[in-house]
């Protein structure tokens, strides 16, 4: 990349914040990929899932709903937020995306367009 | 005033601890070659955050991905023990043999995480509740240990 277009894309002051990449487990069968990603404290509300070109993006806010007036003791976690990216490829439907999160943990399946699954090749008799 | 424990007070350091977390995820390394043999190794699973009120000690662990009933919570002589076990579940899916796995970076299997309470810290009065992952505890003071408005009374 250019530093012209860095320039151009230089992220946001939100883009800027402090996040923590969330752990997954990225699984291709026949039909597709299966991403899980470990996201504790996401809801549902605040997940952004964005595909840009070929880039996905998942980007989400940490709510623990902490008493006001709290004072840290301890922290391990201490980034507000969860924000990672991926590279796709081609032979993805990216339009058929399918989200779910439950209990922290997102789930994300992207389908193969029918034209890359594997197909069994007829062999005719000659 | 900090009100999250998520924005903990940063030092100097923070970033780059940061950044030193997101290497040994990268490189999936636990814990320095010459750590004490009691240390517990960053990435341990679940982290936790903790903070207190004037009126209770709340204790968050990031726990995605558990059944709330297998999670198990305990206090003992001060002590707050919370284990689980996180199963995996991409053995059950139909066409497990035709996989190919790219990350396998999520935790598995059986955990335990040990927490030391503060003295104030009433065994008693104990909640928890388990919400979009993460496991909150609420421990209440004891009503000794709260601040308390002394009256002046007029001596006259």
């Amino acid at each position: 990349m250019s530093t012209s277009q860095d320039l151009a894309n230089r992220p946001t002051a939100s883009d800027d914040a402090p996040a923590l990449i969330p752990l997954v487990d990225v699984v291709e069968d026949a039909d597709g990929i299966t991403l899980t990603a470990d996201m504790p404290g996401a809801q549902k509300d605040t997940l952004a899932i964005d595909v840009n070109g070929d880039t996905l993006t998942i980007d989400a806010t940490i709510s623990l709903g902490e008493s006001t007036g709290m004072q840290p003791l301890h922290a391990e976690v201490r980034a507000p937020r969860y924000r990672r990216s991926f590279t796709l490829s081609r032979e993805l439907d990216l339009t058929h995306i399918d989200a779910s999160l439950k209990d922290g943990v997102l789930n994300l399946r992207l389908p193969k367009l029918e034209t890359a699954r594997p197909r069994r090749i007829e062999v005719r008799a000659a | 005033m900090i009100t999250s424990s998520l924005a903990f007070p940063g030092d100097l350091f923070a970033e780059f601890d940061e950044l030193q977390r997101q290497l040994e995820r990268v490189f999936a390394q636990r814990g320095s070659p010459n750590s004490s043999i009691r240390s517990v190794a960053r990435g341990t699973f679940p982290p936790v955050n903790v903070g207190s009120t004037p009126e209770a000690v709340e204790i968050y662990a990031f726990a995605p991905g558990v059944d709330a009933a297998s999670l198990d919570v305990s206090v003992d002589k001060g002590v707050l023990t919370i284990s689980g076990e996180r199963k995996t579940d991409v053995s059950e899916s139909p066409s497990s043999e035709k996989r190919s796995v790219y990350a396998w970076e999520r935790p598995y299997g059986a955990f335990r995480r040990v927490i030391s309470l503060p003295e104030d810290a009433d065994p008693s009065r104990v909640d928890a509740r388990y919400r979009n992952g993460v496991l909150g505890i609420r421990i209440e003071k004891r009503e000794a240990s709260r601040p308390r408005r002394i009256e002046i009374t007029d001596a006259r």
